[in-house]
């Protein structure tokens, strides 16, 4: 079972083909420039001292993980990371609670318990991130094994890095997934650092999705900038599952455009490849391909980036009009009670 | 009702909460065709199939991790580890993910791990201990350590219906020593609730699991030096029931602190710092611990009786107490 690497996308009957009509490709055109707007902006706060500790963006995988996103059905759950800021907007988090999250404010999804990407908005299907990477894929292994049990149509998805690859935990989790053939997709982002460590000190194969075979499923690999490639690959992957079809591995490729976080000048990453990496930026890539096969007008493009705009600033507006988390709560959820059970999953 | 082994006691209420409820399944090693290394969910894969009593890979964190992910989608996974030992391979999902996400998250997890624990048959380092200490100190996790058949069942139906994660320890040198009368219908015994299992009025000996049974031993010896002694079964060391023992120590004003585990750091340490902090007036002797030596679990019958606590440690102890 050899991996496969998946041809980019080429026109807009192709895509029609894959499911997406020209308004679902303005939807997926917007949720890029909104995820990349909330981490630009993001970023910004963190220089004027608003957000604690530190701050990570996704740039560079804004297409991988909008495109996985685009791919899920809305019953579907996943695990997504901090590289993977996409996959809540495109399932919708309301941008201002995540400037809310960053800003450890009361209306962020974690109420400021948390940091960061670690959050999620488990009414629409997501699992909040742990700062150990590889260790949401058991997790997701296990919506699936309940999914498999009650004979239901719906696929989970488990995010990792190629970093993460190097842990137990991916193994443990991809290898019950094979064994018992579960409705999960694992998708591998990779950026090709861990922090500072390079590829060649992380896996010694040639692609991790090779591994896939080691597995019992199989292995894709796809340019993680070409967003409608990924969610090419994704549907199908996601639609494979469904039908009891089993897991598939993909692995996303891209460069991680900034360091490891906001303090990380990534000397450590060849200037070349910041500049090759550059040629491919996934938003700009899309632009492009949206004007060339999609006939974009500069007037839709200045209709959409101005209505992101505004989006951003409300959500900034309203964000710092969040209150800081009253320390009287602090041991408010330590344990669940009954009612917290109450949710559209736990039922 | 009837008179069942602890063992039977605890397979009784598996089967009964998987036949009234749906979402409760079991995952673990040799758990299905096998029945369990210890046989508590021998003929479970007949009755419930095999996606209810799933045979797993040799692989914690899967374990683990499957059930926390499938508790969130509305399933009530009960894990079994095969030996309490083993869940050193999954303490980072128990501590790391399914402790923390309801405070940090929102998410519940409400998934039971059942743990095999405790010594006494030469099990080695490795199929003995009794790591409760360890969980106990993890807020957002539950530990649960039953000492009596009708506790087992009623703890693990409580466990089953809390919406956390629950670390049911079984203590397995009960398994088929102990034998009790125990309801054949459902009933919940609350987490959090301690037990009298003696009254007495010189001594209390605050203990769980096996170590309520030694203690009993040493209570008989004492009470033929004309000492009465108290013993309190904690049942579940976390939440613990603080105000049992306190009023436990009003009572008698002498207070042994008895478990299986290692003595520093053991679960004991916690019960008797707060004993200093919340009823120094009302001692007449310095609290004493009895609890395991700082080693691993040895292997040779003679190494490890020198190490689990015996009658005549505690025997000992109260005369001591008792004398001061």
């Amino acid at each position: 079972m050899a991996v496969r690497e998946a041809e980019p996308v080429g026109s807009l009957s192709e895509v029609r083909e894959a499911g997406l009509d020209r308004e679902d490709l303005l939807g997926i055109y917007r949720n890029l420039l909104v995820t990349r707007g909330i981490e630009e902006r993001g970023h910004i706060l963190y220089k004027q001292g608003k957000i604690p500790g530190s701050f990570y963006t996704g740039r560079g995988n804004e297409g991988a993980a909008v495109g996985v996103a685009t791919a899920m059905g809305s019953n579907d759950v996943g695990t997504p990371l901090h590289r993977d800021m996409g996959v809540h907007v495109t399932r919708g988090v309301e941008p201002w609670r995540i400037f809310a999250q960053y800003m450890g404010r009361e209306g962020g999804p974690t109420r400021g318990r948390d940091g960061n990407v670690h959050m999620a908005d488990a009414r629409l299907g997501m699992i909040a991130m742990v700062s150990h990477l590889p260790a949401m894929l058991p997790v997701a292994v296990g919506c699936a094994l309940a999914f498999r049990i009650r004979d239901e149509k719906r696929v989970a998805v488990g995010w990792f890095g190629e970093g993460a690859s190097a842990r137990g935990d991916a193994h443990e989790a991809m290898n019950l997934a094979g064994v018992r053939q579960l409705p999960v997709v694992f998708i591998c982002d990779n950026n090709q650092w861990a922090y500072s460590t390079p590829t060649h000190l992380g896996y010694a194969v040639e692609h991790l999705a090779d591994r896939a075979a080691a597995y019992g499923f199989d292995g894709v690999v796809v340019d993680g900038t070409d967003v409608l490639a990924v969610y090419r690959e994704s549907k199908a992957a996601i639609e494979k599952a469904r039908n009891g079809g089993g897991p598939t591995l993909l692995e996303l490729k891209t460069l991680r455009m900034e360091g490891h976080a906001v303090h990380d000048d990534a000397f450590y990453v060849p200037k070349e490849l910041f500049e090759e990496w550059a040629k491919n930026d996934p938003v700009e890539r899309f632009r492009t391909w949206l004007r060339e096969n999609a006939e974009l007008t500069g007037e839709e493009e200045e209709e959409i980036s101005s209505r992101v705009k505004k989006l951003l600033n409300d959500a900034l507006t309203q964000a710092e009009e969040s209150p800081q988390p009253d320390p009287g709560t602090l041991l408010e959820g330590v344990y669940a009670t009954p009612e917290d059970l109450d949710t559209p999953h736990h039922k | 009702m009837a008179e069942k082994t602890y063992l039977q006691a605890i397979s009784d209420g598996l089967r009964q909460e998987m036949r009234r409820d749906d979402r409760v399944f079991v995952i673990g090693e040799d758990v299905g065709v096998y029945g369990g290394a210890f046989k508590v969910t021998l003929g479970f894969q007949e009755e419930f199939g095999p996606w209810r009593v799933i045979d797993s890979p040799l692989a914690e964190t899967a374990i683990l991790g499957a059930a926390t992910g499938a508790s969130m989608m509305g399933m009530r996974p009960v894990a079994e580890m095969q030996f309490a030992d083993f869940i050193s391979c999954g303490w980072d999902h128990l501590v790391t993910v399914a402790a923390k996400q309801r405070f940090r998250a929102g998410t519940p997890v409400p998934i039971v791990v059942r743990l095999p624990s405790g010594g006494g048959f030469s099990g080695g380092p490795f199929h003995s201990q009794n790591p409760e200490s360890s969980f106990a100190h993890i807020p957002g996790l539950k530990c649960v350590c039953p000492a009596t058949p009708e506790d087992a069942k009623g703890l693990l139906v409580a466990a089953i219906e809390d919406p956390n994660p629950v670390l049911f320890f079984e203590h397995k040198h009960l398994y088929r020593r102990i034998k009790a009368d125990v309801p054949e219908e459902r009933y919940v015994t609350p987490i959090g609730k301690a037990r009298t299992h003696l009254e007495g009025d010189d001594v209390s000996v605050i203990t769980w699991g096996a170590m309520v049974y030694t203690a009993d031993e040493a209570a008989k010896q004492l009470e033929t030096d004309g000492v009465s002694v108290e013993i309190v079964d904690l049942r579940t060391v976390m939440p613990w029931d603080k105000e049992a023992v306190l009023a436990s120590v009003r009572k008698t004003s002498k207070v042994v602190v008895l478990h299986e585990d290692n003595r520093t750091g053991g679960f004991g340490g916690e019960i008797a710092a707060t004993i200093a902090e919340e009823a120094f007036e009302d001692l007449d002797a310095p609290v004493k611990r009895i609890a395991a030596p700082d080693c691993p679990v040895p292997f040779s019958p003679v190494l490890e009786k020198a190490f689990i606590p015996q009658v005549e440690d505690v025997v000992k102890g109260l005369r001591e107490l008792a004398e001061y």
